[in-house]
This record gives structure tokens, sequence and C-alpha cells, in this order.
């Protein structure tokens, strides 16, 4: 039966949590799960285990690393993405630093989760991609899942890892659904999945980019542009063997994601193709990203400010120069 | 409460290794002997000492970038944190932490920590922790008087009093906050009265009796233990030494207290203090407390040689130990 994005989470938090008695949930309404994802939890594992928070990030965030370090293995919800910035020194200042401050001895088990992305009006507040504001700070781990599969696989993967690990969830990734595999499925950590392989130029994708890149490549398949669709699927670690050895074939790389230009994961990953693949490149290293704008409210602003399938269709014409 | 003669005997030998201690790190940061920023606690040894003689051995806490004395009287060795503090591959952690960063999880110490308010909410998450794994540990809270104006202090209160956890915060108020006077920037003269707000007891003692901290800290220690939730400690303190060793390149001529509130307090001193309630009790004789001095003046001696006579850490190691596994 196909399994939603929402479902596949729930499910990678129902598995871990039997098959660990030291994880558990804390969160901002973990406990009726406004998007579903921790729903029922709370039946199965009693308030004990799956624990409502005040809305107070610094302290909740801050709680659940405390509780990382004393031995235990918390998953912590963070609603909205951009909420991470009332939270930020506990994330970036505490546990991304602990390990290394202690010469190792610290141990990090935390998984983070929250939803990011624009979902239709929400605004610049709860719409907002803000993985790249984790990305230079050593320490964290950073999981962006496309697809209800990965969800769970990568999920389960970021709950094992002795490491605090941010796992990005898009809102307009919710209702997708697919076949997932049965069994105990994972997905590592820091191995990207080739998603459509193709001859003529490289896209990486991230995130909700994935399916509509799959799609813009659908489309040029007809005019016999050949597109290989590369989801990193997690930025740190981040799988940059399989971004150059595409790009060493096609010669030609688009990378596309709901982040902002200046700064973002696109100009990250554009910068490693450019450094390590200069010599196998017919062109530049194309972004779309979204603008460098607060994601707007409005319906036309907001669409005009997001990276779309008619700004990657663009972009890969470009490139291969169709 | 009556203290075994033992238990006060190695209240004093804290007490004094925590002041020896700070007193060589300020004349080695002094003579450029060790890098970065220290911050000493002479003055403030009592709170340290007395909450941690309260403690269990299973039992944690977490500190602050003033953390030297907690670190010891939580029963941190002082030759593998002279080492750190000297940046050596034989520290704590290895030369990756330093004065604001050391560490001992086999010791309960889950941090000094060098962002104001930043271990508040770790030591909160400590104490979660014994509650998901149902084992019986509390955990204390170091902070001092200017982190009580952080958020994560309010939040953390809030969070470890709606959930009953088993930690206690521990206020050292000596006054400032690095150079400005508390007073001038809190809203509150004693910090104690924001436990109301957080319906949880909040309470007030002199930070330099070292009898009188171990005594509340106990109390509050086994009212958490017992599931009854947390307890705010003021400990009113003084900070003799400046903010930071070596302040005085920053302030040049200026000054933010006066000559005559320092002398005040160095003459509350905790160990003095300790000295004249042993005299008067007639259980400890002034040689007992002089024996304790010398081991420990041995014992600082031991840990100096051993800091500079270790390895630095081998510039391959930058890259270990910022990952797991």
């Amino acid at each position: 039966m196909p399994t939603t994005f929402i479902q596949a989470i729930n499910q990678a938090l129902s598995e871990e949590m039997e098959r660990d008695p030291l994880t558990f949930v804390m969160g901002e309404d973990v406990v009726l799960s406004a998007f579903g994802a921790t729903k029922g939890l709370i039946d199965k594992f009693g308030p004990r285990r799956v624990r409502n928070t005040p809305i107070a990030e610094a302290g909740f965030v801050g709680a659940a690393v405390g509780a990382a370090m004393a031995g235990t293995r918390p998953i912590c919800e963070v609603e909205f993405a951009s909420f991470f910035y009332c939270a930020m020194d506990q994330v970036c200042n505490q546990a991304a630093k602990l390990r290394y401050m202690s010469g190792g001895q610290a141990r990090m088990p935390i998984t983070f989760r929250c939803v990011y992305g624009a979902m239709g009006g929400a605004a610049a507040q709860h719409s907002e991609t803000v993985y790249a504001q984790f990305l230079s700070v050593p320490g964290i781990k950073l999981v962006v899942p496309s697809n209800p599969s990965d969800m769970k696989g990568l999920l389960k993967s970021a709950i094992r890892d002795d490491n605090p690990v941010i796992v990005f969830e898009h809102g307009a990734l919710g209702g997708q659904r697919e076949e997932i595999p049965a069994g105990d499925h994972l997905v590592p950590l820091g191995q990207a999945a080739v998603k459509r392989a193709g001859e003529h130029v490289t896209v990486v994708a991230i995130g909700a980019m994935v399916p509509r890149t799959l799609r813009v490549a659908d489309k040029l398949a007809k005019e016999d542009v050949s597109v290989e669709v590369i989801d990193p699927r997690t930025l740190v670690p981040l799988d940059e063997a399989a971004i150059l050895a595409s790009v060493e074939k096609t010669n030609r790389a688009v990378v596309v994601d709901e982040g902002h230009w200046r700064g973002g994961a696109a100009a990250d990953i554009a910068a490693i193709i450019g450094e390590k693949a200069f010599d196998f490149l017919d062109g530049p290293v194309r972004r779309v990203t979204t603008l460098d704008v607060p994601i707007p409210f409005s319906p036309p602003l907001e669409k005009a400010a997001l990276a779309n399938e008619a700004k990657i269709e663009a972009a890969i014409r470009a490139a291969v120069g169709r | 409460m009556d203290l075994g003669k033992d238990k006060m005997l190695e209240m004093y030998r804290m007490m004094t290794r925590i002041r020896l201690f700070e007193a060589q790190v300020r004349d080695l940061a002094t003579a450029n002997e060790i890098p970065g920023f220290v911050h000493v606690s002479i003055g403030e040894e009592a709170s340290a000492t007395g909450v941690c003689a309260a403690l269990r051995a299973t039992d944690r806490i977490t500190s602050t970038h003033r953390g030297h004395g907690h670190l010891i009287a939580k029963g941190g060795r002082l030759d593998r944190m002279m080492a750190e503090i000297f940046g050596k591959r034989t520290g704590y952690c290895k030369g990756k932490g330093g004065s604001m960063h050391i560490v001992d999880f086999s010791l309960g110490i889950l941090g000094a920590n060098g962002i104001v308010g930043g271990g508040i909410p770790l030591a909160t998450g400590s104490a979660l922790a014994a509650v998901i794994a149902q084992r019986d540990e509390v955990t204390a809270c170091f902070f001092g008087d200017g982190a009580s104006n952080e958020g994560t202090f309010h939040e953390s209160l809030n969070l470890a009093a709606v959930w009953k956890l088993p930690v206690i915060y521990v206020c050292e108020n000596n006054g400032f906050g690095e150079f400005t006077p508390m007073r001038t920037v809190t809203s509150v003269t004693d910090i104690a009265v924001r436990a109301q707000a957080y319906g949880i007891p909040g309470v007030i003692i002199d930070g330099n009796d070292v009898l009188e901290v171990y005594r509340c800290a106990s109390e509050a220690i086994a009212r958490t233990r017992a599931g009854e939730g947390p307890t705010l400690i003021e400990c009113k303190t003084y900070r003799w030494e400046g903010h930071v060793v070596g302040e005085q390149a920053f302030l040049g001529k200026a000054s933010y207290r006066s000559e005559t509130e320092v002398a005040e307090w160095r003459a509350r001193c905790p160990l003095i203090r300790f000295e004249k309630f042993a005299a008067e009790s007639g259980k400890i004789n002034a040689a007992e407390l002089k024996q304790i001095r010398e081991e420990t003046g041995a014992e600082l001696e031991a840990a100096v040689k051993f800091a500079r006579e270790s390895p630095l850490p081998d510039p391959a190691e930058v890259t270990e130990d910022v990952y797991s596994g």
C-alpha cells in the first residue's frame, strides 16, 4: 500500500522508539500533531516519552541537547524551520561544538525535525529554507529527503546516528505517496541517489526540488535532452563523489534548491563542482534558487520569488544550449 | 544538620584546592604562560564546594565560563584541568576546549560553557534524561546573576517546573556581569524572587558560608530527588578578581567598583570563615587545616609541572572529534 511522506515519518519514529527505550519525542504539539507526523505516538509510548513542550525553542532545544549529553536519544521537533532562529545558540554553540570542544567525550545522539519551505501563503517566517544557515557550522548533519521512502530510511538513520542531525521535511511533500520497502528500511547518511540517468547535463536537486526537476527532465526528454538528476539526500555529509562523477560524464551542471542564491546550499555545491571538476565543465555551473528576498505572502509574489519548473527548465536549456 | 568531621575537612580541602588553583591560573595567565581568556572564581569557593558536596558521584553539573571551581568541586583532577588550560594533549579535552570548555563526563561534569546562560537548558535536559531513563540522578546547574537575564534561564525554569525535573538551579550572584554592576541591568535586587514566576521555591543564602550552602543544597536536592521539582538557590557572593585576567588591558584606568567594596568582601573570605568556625567548633584543629593547605600546595605544584611538561597537540589532530563514528 502506498505510504505518504507524513506516514513515513510516523513509521520511522514509531519503529525507532520501539527499538530503543532511550528514544523519546519532544516538541511543539507532538501529542496531537499538527501535521500528523507524531500522531498516535502518545498512545503507544505514553506521556513520559512523548512530550509537548512550551513554545520556547531555546529552552526545549537546549533541553534536548542536554538530554542527549546525559545518555538518552531525543527526537526534537521544531515545528517550522525558521523557529530554529530562536534556538541558534543551543544548536550552533552547544550541540554542534560540544563533542569537539570536549575532545571527543560528548556523544550527541539527537535528531531535530522541522518543516521547511514554501507551501502557499505561509509568508516569510513560515516558508523559509534554512539549512544553509547550518552548512557552515561543523558538527551538525543535515538531511533533506525528497520522497516518502527516503524520508523513512533517512530519519531512521538519523535517529541511530550519534551526532546532532537536522531533518528538513518540506511542507509541500506531506501528501506525496509511494510504496516503501518493507522491513527495517534504512538509507545511509551521505549517499546521494541518481534519480534519473542522463547524458547531457547534471542537475543536482535538493528536497522538494527533486520531483519538480524530474518533471522537467521528463518534458525535456521528449526533445532528446538527456538530464541526469542527482538527489544528494544529505547536505552534510555530502556525497561529493556522486556529484563529481556525474559532472565528469555530462560536462554541464545546474544546481536546483529552494534556498536563496547567495550563501545557500546551491552556492556551496556549485563552488565544489567549480573547484573540483573545472576541467570537465563546458560552461558555467548554473543555480536555480529562490530570489534573495524574504518569501512573500501574496500568491503571485510568492510564485515570482520561488524556484519553479519554468526556471529549472530555462536553466537546463541554457546549460545545454537548447 | 550535624556534619561529620570528615565531610567538613573534605569541604575545606575542596575550597583550598579551588583557591590555590585559581590563584595559580591567574598568575600563569598574567605571566602569559597560558593562551586565551581565563576567568577565575577567587572569593566564590563556597558555593561550588557546598553544592557539589551535597551531590552524589552519579549526579551531574553544568557550569559557566567561570567554571574551574565547579569542576574541581565535582572531582575534576587539577593536573588534567591545568593541562587543558595550557592547551596540552593531556588536558581533559586534548587541548580543544581550554579554560571555558572543560568537561569530564565520567564525573558527571557536562562542562563549563562560554555562553552566558548556555548551560541552563543543558542542565534541564540532563535532568530530563534522568526521567526518560528512569535513573535516580540529580543535576545541579551553576550560573551567574548575568545569566538570569537570559531567556534560557526563564525558559528552563518554566520547563523544569512544569515537568518537575530533578534539577537545582544555583545562581552565584557576584554582583557583576563582565564589567557592568548587576543592579544597573537587572530588574530585581534578589534573583531568587524570579522563582515565584515559575511556581518554584527561591532561596537566598550567604554564598560565602560553605556550611549554609551545603545545608540548603542538600534540602533542595532531597526535594527534587523526591520528584517535587526544582529550587532556585541564590548564593550572594563576590568576585574578588576581575571579570577576566588581564582586564586592565581593556579597561585602562577605568574602574567599575570601589576598592572599599572589594576590601569588604575580602574580609568575608569563605576559607577564613570556615577556619574560624572550625576553631570554634573544637572538632578540628589548626594543624589539620595547615596539613590540607600543604598537601594541596604540593598537588597543585605537581599539576603545573604535569601541564608544563605535557606535549602540545599534533596539528594533525585538528580534524578529529568533530563527529562521532
